[in-house]
């Protein structure tokens, strides 16, 4: 079911995508956006690092945003 | 694993792949532009200290652009661990081991579509994994929407110090989807889901789970854990970023996780980055987390044999964390380091609290068997490292 909600929101964005949109927010208007206080992930180890931590303590895993670790750590 | 178990798993594997393949398939068409990561050298000193367990060690990261298409990276990470936790203390003696990974990668850009490939592998005495992921990376709408997509899968072998003859294994199955959405001038926002499949010998082969025995002076005794040989959980995330006027950024992330096993996790984070200057960026965060334990989760099952699967993982048990975290980014003067372009010093100190609702403290001798304290720990982490680009 997970699969068949993906295939129809590949598709809807598909569609999306084909048509001759115009991005709202410019190329000029995104220098705040390009900055590096605004990445996600400014240190791919260090925060690799922090999600390895949080799966050895946590029985939570996955869409952290970044790599995660996988080990039998104790 | 069961047969049908099994045969399920299979062919969620394969309709995920099928769509995976899809994908892969249709990106081409409608892509825009993407770019190769940048040229960049990390390296850290890790450490975790909490609950009785130290956890430490070097890790190093290097990536670079071979060709205009490519990129190459090669990292490696030690893990020295010294563990007397409640764990350890209440079935066994305080030990040390260590663990090592190497992992490899590859980013190709082709035609607008970036993707990449990578292994790892680590070892340690008792437990050795090797994974194979891959991914595809894509912008659309004028590049303010990106999606990304990726699948791993990772084969393990389980040991036991001290007993050559037992000898199990399993496997790991990850399926990603991220979308990142441009909303504004100033914020970006990203949805991501996951799925995972583990199959195989999952529990931890020293862990034991405690039962009631009248026949022993301390009123309970140990048996091995039993875990089922499948787990399935999907996880959702969503997460926002804004630009403030002052050049600083706060940041707000929700996740949710489900599985199989009848847990139910939440945490939620608020980050906020300020820069000082052009040379300093501080940090600080709160991250709160919870979960529901497991099904066959019991601090205490009252006979021997008492159910199929029975667990005493304090990671499968009820409970929550609060974790608060500050860090400091220096740029340094690009003369004292001219042979790079930019260099970066790097320190975070992140600082736990667990409080488990139904893992008891075993410790705790002079209560009755069952009406112990909970458990509850603190934990520091430290990452201190330098980044250079080149």
């Amino acid at each position: 079911m997970i699969s068949a909600t993906a295939t129809r929101l590949g598709l809807v964005l598909l569609a999306f995508s084909l048509c001759a949109c115009t991005p709202w927010v410019k190329p000029y208007e995104r220098q705040h956006l390009a900055d590096e206080v605004m990445s996600f992930d400014r240190d791919p180890i260090a925060s690799g690092y922090l999600n390895h931590v949080y799966e050895a303590r946590e029985a939570s895993r996955g869409a952290e945003g970044s790599g995660g670790g996988g080990c039998g750590c104790n | 694993m069961p047969k049908v178990a099994a045969e399920a798993v299979v062919a969620v594997t394969k309709q995920a792949m099928r769509v995976i393949a899809l994908w892969a398939l249709l990106l081409p068409l409608v892509a825009v532009a993407e770019v190769l990561p940048p040229d960049r050298l990390d390296v850290m000193y890790h450490s975790y200290d909490g609950g009785g367990a130290t956890i430490d060690g070097p890790s190093m990261l290097v990536r670079k652009n071979v060709a205009d298409t490519v990129s190459v990276s090669a990292g490696y990470y030690v893990d020295m661990v010294s563990s007397a936790s409640i764990d350890v203390l209440a079935t066994a003696s305080e030990y040390t081991e260590e663990r090592t990974e190497y992992s490899v990668g590859v980013d190709y850009l082709h035609d607008s579509t970036l993707m990449n490939l990578n292994y790892s592998e680590s070892t340690e005495s008792d437990y050795r994994s090797e994974t194979v992921s891959t991914g595809i990376s894509q912008t659309f709408f004028g590049d303010l929407t990106t999606i990304s997509m990726g699948l791993s899968f990772s084969s393990n072998y389980v040991g036991i110090n001290g007993n050559e003859t037992f000898s199990a294994t399993a496997k790991n199955y990850r399926y990603q989807f991220n979308i990142s959405q441009i909303l504004t001038k100033s914020l970006i926002a990203v949805f991501s889901f996951e799925s995972v499949i583990d199959e195989g010998f999952l529990n931890n082969p020293y862990r034991q789970v405690r039962y009631k025995d009248s026949s022993v002076p301390r009123g309970y005794s140990y048996q091995s854990e039993v875990y089922p040989l499948t787990r399935n959980s999907d996880a959702f995330s969503l997460r926002g970023i804004y630009y403030l006027p002052w050049r600083a950024s706060i940041r707000g992330d929700a996740r949710y996780h489900d599985d199989s096993w009848g847990i139910a996790a939440r945490d939620f984070e608020v980050r906020y980055l300020h820069s000082i200057g052009s040379d300093l960026l501080l940090e600080a965060k709160y991250r709160s987390y919870s979960q529901t334990q497991a099904d066959f989760y019991s601090d205490l099952f009252p006979y021997r044999n008492a159910q199929n699967f029975m667990a005493r993982d304090k990671e499968l048990s009820e409970f929550s964390s609060g974790n608060f975290g500050v860090g400091v980014t220096y740029t340094m003067p690009q003369r004292w380091l001219s042979v790079f372009e930019k260099s970066t010093a790097n320190l975070y100190w992140d600082h736990f609290q667990f409080d488990y609702d139904n893992f008891r403290n075993v410790l705790d001798t002079d209560a009755p068997v069952g009406e112990e304290e909970l458990y509850a720990f603190d934990a520091n982490v430290i990452r201190l490292y330098l980044s250079f680009w080149f």
